[in-house]
Formats: C-alpha cells, sequence, structure tokens
C-alpha cells in the first residue's frame, strides 16, 4: 500500500496534497496496490483527496495537530504506515515534508528520496526516481532498496488528476507526541505562495527604485501570478525577503517565470532554472539570462512591462 | 549566562559513558553544536565522471554550505557572545575539508570536530553527527537549510529523531530566554512564531544572522583552535545513485519585438501553452 500524508495548513487541503495524492495513486497503480491517504488534526475537506485517487482517507482528529510539529507528525505517520503495511510513504516536499520526511525514515528504517519531480520506476522490489540536484544544474537518479521508502515530492512536479469520486473520512488514532508550541502563524492570504505558483513575475536591480515596483505588480495582478525579486534586491530590503528567489533563497518551477532587469547571474539561475517557459526583459543584449529564455525582450523595462500588461489585458478581456 | 538542565533534557538520557562527566563539567554552560558542510562554490560548472555516479571535483574550487556558514554558524556565535558557552564546529568528511572546518573557526567556533569519512548520504551524515552528539549533550544542534549541492534538507530531521529532539526545519529567527527558545519560521506564503525549550535541533535560512567575514584575528588564532578527528560509526545504505546526467540544453532563445507585445502574448498563449 502506498500511504499519503496529505498535508493541510490551517485546516485546508490544498495543490500540494492533490499532487501527493495524485502521485501517490500512480505509484501505487505501478506496483499493483492501493493508496491510501492520511490528514491530521481538523481538516475541512479531507474526503475530497478520493477524488485524487486515496482509495481510502483516514483521519486522526486530535486537534493537537492542528499546530505542526514534526516530531509529532512523523510519530503519527509512522504509526499509521506501520499498522496499515505501507510499502511506500508519501509527502509533499514542502515547509512540512521537510521536516518530515527525514525523521520518518529513520522511523521506519526507510530509505528517503526528497524532492522527487517524476514517477518511479519499479525495478524488482527497489524504486528508481529522479530528482534535481546541484540547484537545478544537474539530475540524479537514486535506487531505494528498503523495504519501506519515503518520497517527498517536489511542488508543481505533477499536475493533480481529479480521476475518482470523494470518500468517507475514516477516523483512526494516534498520541501526539511534540514539545513546539506555536504561538501564531502569519500569512499573507489571497496571494498563492511562491513555492506553489504557476506563474512568477520577478524583478531585480534594474528597477532602480523599490517606488518603481508598481508596474511588476500590475503585470502580476493581470496574470494571477506570484512575484519575486533578485537577491541584491531583498538584501537593500526593497522587497521583502520570502520573495529572494535563487540558489540561496527559493528554487521555484512554475510554468512560467518572467523575469525584469535581473541579469542572469549562476546563482539566480540555480533557482529558477527549471521553471518550463522562461521570459526576459533586459536592455542589455548580452545579460547572461538570454542564454537561459525561451522569449527574450531586449529594451527598456519601464517602456516594455506596461506595454505588455496593457496587451495581456486586451488578450484575457478577450479569452 | 546560566542555563539549567531543563525538564526535557532529563529524558534525553542514554547509557553513554561520558553523559554524566561532561555534563558535569560543562553544567552551567551552554552548548552549542554547528554543523557545516562543504560544497562546491556556486559558480562551479557542475560536471560527472565517466561512469556518471560521482561529482566531478577536478577543478571545482569548495566552499562552506552557505546557509550553515552565513545563517547558523553566525547564529551561533552571537548566542555565545551575549549568553556565554561553546560554539563547536562539526564536519563529517575526508582531511581536505580541513580548510573549510579551519574557516569556521576563523569565523568564530570555538573548537571543531571532523568524523573522519567520506559524506555519502544524507542518511550517513545524519547518523554520524546524532551518535556524535549522543554523547555531548548539546542544547542547540544548528544546520543550514540545505545544502547547495544534493538539495536535501533531510540531515536536520534525521538528526532530530535519532536524538528524539523537536526540530525547527528553515529558521529564520532564534532568540533564547533562559531555557525557553522563541523561533519563526519559514512557510509557504508566510512565518510561524514557535516556543520550544532546550535542547532542540534547528535548521537556519536567510534572516537568522549576517554573514560575517573572518578578520585577521579570527584567521590566526583559528590554527590554534582544537580540531579533533572522530572515526565514522557504521550505517548502513538504503538508497544509491543510480547516475547524475545533465538537463538537455535549451533551444535558445527566441528574441520578440519590442514594440509588439502582442506578439509576445500570442507566443505565451499559442507556441508554450502557458497563459
Ligand atoms: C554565494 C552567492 C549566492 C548568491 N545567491 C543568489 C540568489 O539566490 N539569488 C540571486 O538572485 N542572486 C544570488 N547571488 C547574487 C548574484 O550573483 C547576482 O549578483 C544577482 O543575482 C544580481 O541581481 P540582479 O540581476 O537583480 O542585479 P544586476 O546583476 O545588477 O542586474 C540588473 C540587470 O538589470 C538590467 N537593467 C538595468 N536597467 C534596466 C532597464 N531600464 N530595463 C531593462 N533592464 C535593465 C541590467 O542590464 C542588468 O542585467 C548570489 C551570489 C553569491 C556570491
Amino acid at each position: 500500500m502506498v500511504l499519503v500524508f496529505a498535508e493541510s495548513p490551517r485546516g485546508t487541503l490544498k495543490k500540494a496534497a492533490f499532487e501527493a495524492v495524485t502521485y501517490g495513486k500512480k505509484t501505487a497503480d505501478l506496483l499493483g496496490t492501493t493508496c491510501v491517504a492520511l490528514t491530521l488534526g481538523t481538516v475541512k475537506n479531507a474526503g475530497e483527496l478520493g477524488v485524487y485517487g486515496a482509495s481510502r482517507v483516514l483521519n486522526i482528529s486530535d486537534g493537537t495537530f492542528d499546530h505542526f510539529d514534526s516530531q509529532a507528525v512523523a510519530a503519527a505517520v509512522a504509526t499509521v504506515a506501520q499498522k496499515e503495511g505501507a510499502t511506500v510513504v508519501v509527502l509533499s516536499h514542502s515547509s512540512t515534508g521537510k521536516s518530515v520526511a527525514g525523521r520518518l525514515s529513520v522511523r521506519l528504517n526507510a530509505g528517503l528520496v526528497s524532492g522527487v519531480n517524476s514517477l518511479p520506476t519499479v525495478q524488482g522490489a527497489a524504486l528508481r526516481v529522479k530528482k534535481s540536484v546541484f540547484s537545478g544544474k544537474a539530475v540524479g537518479e537514486y535506487e531505494i532498496d528498503s523495504a519501506v521508502k519515503v518520497l517527498s515530492l517536489m511542488g508543481n512536479a505533477v499536475k493533480p488528476v481529479a480521476g475518482g469520486a470523494a470518500v468517507s473520512v475514516e477516523n483512526v488514532t494516534a498520541t501526539p507526541t511534540g514539545r513546539i508550541r506555536v504561538k501564531e502563524v502569519k500569512t499573507q492570504e489571497g496571494t498563492v505562495p511562491l513555492p506553489e505558483a504557476e506563474i512568477v513575475v520577478s524583478a531585480g536591480r534594474g528597477m532602480k527604485d523599490p517606488a518603481n515596483w508598481g508596474i511588476v505588480e500590475d503585470l502580476a495582478n493581470t496574470l494571477g501570478a506570484t512575484t519575486a525579486c533578485s537577491r541584491p534586491v531583498a538584501d537593500s530590503h526593497w522587497r521583502p525577503h520570502h520573495e529572494h528567489v535563487g540558489q540561496t533563497g527559493i528554487a521555484i518551477r512554475p510554468n512560467l517565470y518572467i523575469a525584469i532587469g535581473i541579469s542572469g547571474a549562476i546563482q539566480h539561475l540555480a533557482g529558477v532554472n527549471n521553471s518550463k517557459v522562461i521570459v526576459v526583459i533586459n536592455k542589455d543584449p548580452e545579460a547572461p539570462f538570454f542564454k537561459a529564455a525561451d522569449y527574450g525582450v531586449v529594451g527598456d523595462l519601464f517602456d516594455i512591462v506596461p506595454r505588455l500588461n496593457e496587451s495581456l489585458k486586451k488578450f484575457k478581456a478577450a479569452h | 549566562m546560566y542555563v539549567s538542565l531543563g525538564p526535557a533534557k532529563v529524558g534525553f538520557t542514554f547509557p553513554g559513558i561520558s553523559y554524566l562527566n561532561h555534563s558535569f563539567s560543562n553544567l552551567f554552560k551552554m552548548k552549542l553544536l554547528v554543523c557545516i558542510s562543504q560544497t562546491p562554490d556556486t559558480t562551479a560548472k557542475v560536471s560527472f565522471k565517466s561512469d556518471g555516479k560521482e561529482f566531478d571535483a577536478a577543478g571545482v574550487q569548495f566552499i562552506m554550505n552557505p546557509y550553515d556558514e552565513w545563517y547558523a554558524l553566525v547564529r551561533a556565535c552571537e548566542l555565545r557572545e551575549t549568553l556565554g558557552g561553546s560554539v563547536t564546529a562539526l564536519n563529517v568528511g575526508p582531511a581536505t575539508n580541513e580548510t573549510t572546518i579551519r574557516k569556521s573557526l576563523a569565523i568564530g567556533a570555538d573548537d571543531a570536530v571532523r568524523i573522519n569519512a567520506d559524506p555519502q548520504s544524507a542518511g550517513f551524515v545524519a547518523k554520524q553527527i546524532a551518535e556524535y552528539a549522543r554523547i555531548q549533550n548539546f542544547d542547540i544542534i544548528f544546520l543550514g537549510k540545505e545544502t547547495i549541492d544534493y538539495n536535501g534538507s533531510e540531515v536536520g530531521a534525521m538528526v532530530a529523531e535519532y536524538l528524539d529532539l523537536p526540530y525547527i526545519s528553515y529558521a529564520s529567527k532564534l532568540e533564547l530566554n533562559g531555557n525557553t527558545a522563541t523561533l519563526e519560521r519559514d512557510i509557504e506564503g508566510g512565518v510561524e512564531v514557535l516556543e520550544v525549550d532546550l535542547p532542540f535541533v534547528v535548521s537556519a535560512a536567510k534572516g537568522m544572522a549576517e554573514q560575517r567575514i573572518p578578520n585577521m584575528r579570527g584567521i590566526m588564532t583559528a590554527r590554534t583552535k582544537p580540531l579533533v578527528e572522530v572515526a565514522p560509526v557504521a550505517y548502513e545504505e538504503s538508497a544509491k545513485t543510480v547516475q547524475f546526467t545533465l538537463p538537455p540544453a535549451k533551444a535558445g532563445v527566441k528574441l520578440v519585438d519590442p514594440a509588439d507585445m502582442d506578439e509576445l502574448v500570442r507566443l505565451l498563449h499559442e507556441e508554450a501553452k502557458v497563459i
């Protein structure tokens, strides 16, 4: 059986959970077994995981799980995995999954590959999986041969497939064992977090001044995109540090990455080079970013970005 | 600063021989461990040996993993400077890593430990760190949020599980008040504020501290600070590398007339199919 730990930040299952269950279901199909999803705490729409391929959905409703503690989560997931006889455990490679996956691998004596980005191939009793390594500069293929295997799935690596029907949720129990006291969760509601964003509009030092960011935000609004920035922009506090992408910031893989006034230094590319399509707007035709781009516009961003926004608005109105 | 041994630590018992002796001699001093790893420089060209199984280090410059250096190590040194205690830097690696380890001493660690083994996997490294830390009774075990080569973000959680300690990943802030730490942790689209008692494991992200450039005095004293070599413990691997490959090269950029943004929109819709 493939067990998917479907995370539910602040009580709601989101794209990461649907992706993980879709991946779990496809992996289960490859292994000729079933996919079971586990949710923890108070969860609004747990049964919906059936739609993405879970044949059963389990929930530990203890409200203690509403606050995240990797120790408690790993213990609960491991307990369920053992009780239900899971051979593969799938979780999201998110802030939650990254804190839990290593713990689970120790608890279950399981081989772990974190951040996998494609379906496994079955090699007898072993599984082979791929992930991006060296900050996107290479692909690593690994084989796990332990009896239980743990995989964490990179965001935006599989598309959630809604092929099944909602199922009723079964209650299971496990005693929470955490020692962390969560005081407050501060999130920006209404925007898609960068790691989950399908379209990202990113800007660099070419913007000259933080007061100029209006044109970037307008473009992002038109596209329903999340905004990002280069490291010097975050370092000089022109933009919040959670927008910093690159080797020492967040690594992302959106469908569309639009880079405005960013030179494309190797450390910047390291965080964005897994994007499906890259558009670069830069006045310097020699900017290294053009070598990594799919589409390029050579010119002054202060002229180009507002006109691109107008063209997009026209397009959105017509479609 | 006097840090009492809180109740959490009482449960932290092992049949370790040196546990009691060690904690006795350091009863009132905070002990911080910073796990540092060595990675290729951010500008390194990535290539692999002909069997595709191993990174080709020929001609590559190595550095301390930036998160370990800039955030984990510096924050540990800051805490030691204000609260007293000691900072130990630990690296699992061959003798050739000693330049990197000395740099951690130059930045401010008091002493260093090198577990003499090839850091073959996250599981292996975590096991080594945990077995070393188990008998040393550290108050906080720091790591960087991930390494910039294998990007696993796995070691911290594994160490925490081996030692049955709380783990706070991607922490961008850490303040200590007596036995209790307040941390901020980066989560998708925001931060989580939390409290935890010593001891615990934490992985450091941007915001926790500011990068420090070692000064001349630091570099000089680093030469004479203790650097101990420790033998590794056995570990059974359950995942192995099949091969590394380089991603296919991009087809090349298509330049769009800057006067015609309708054309770019058309291409993104019809050709790239991303809007
Ligand atoms: C260890 C290390 C880690 C690093 N990690 C990261 C990281 O994670 N992320 C990151 O981004 N960087 C990182 N860097 C920094 C990186 O090397 C670059 O310095 C940085 O990415 C440059 O940011 P930028 O492109 O915004 O600025 P610049 O390099 O200054 O580029 C600005 C660009 O804007 C263009 N421009 C200027 N005016 C206009 C205009 N009017 N119209 C159009 N274009 C214009 C210019 O032609 C230029 O290409 C790291 C560096 C090191 C050493």
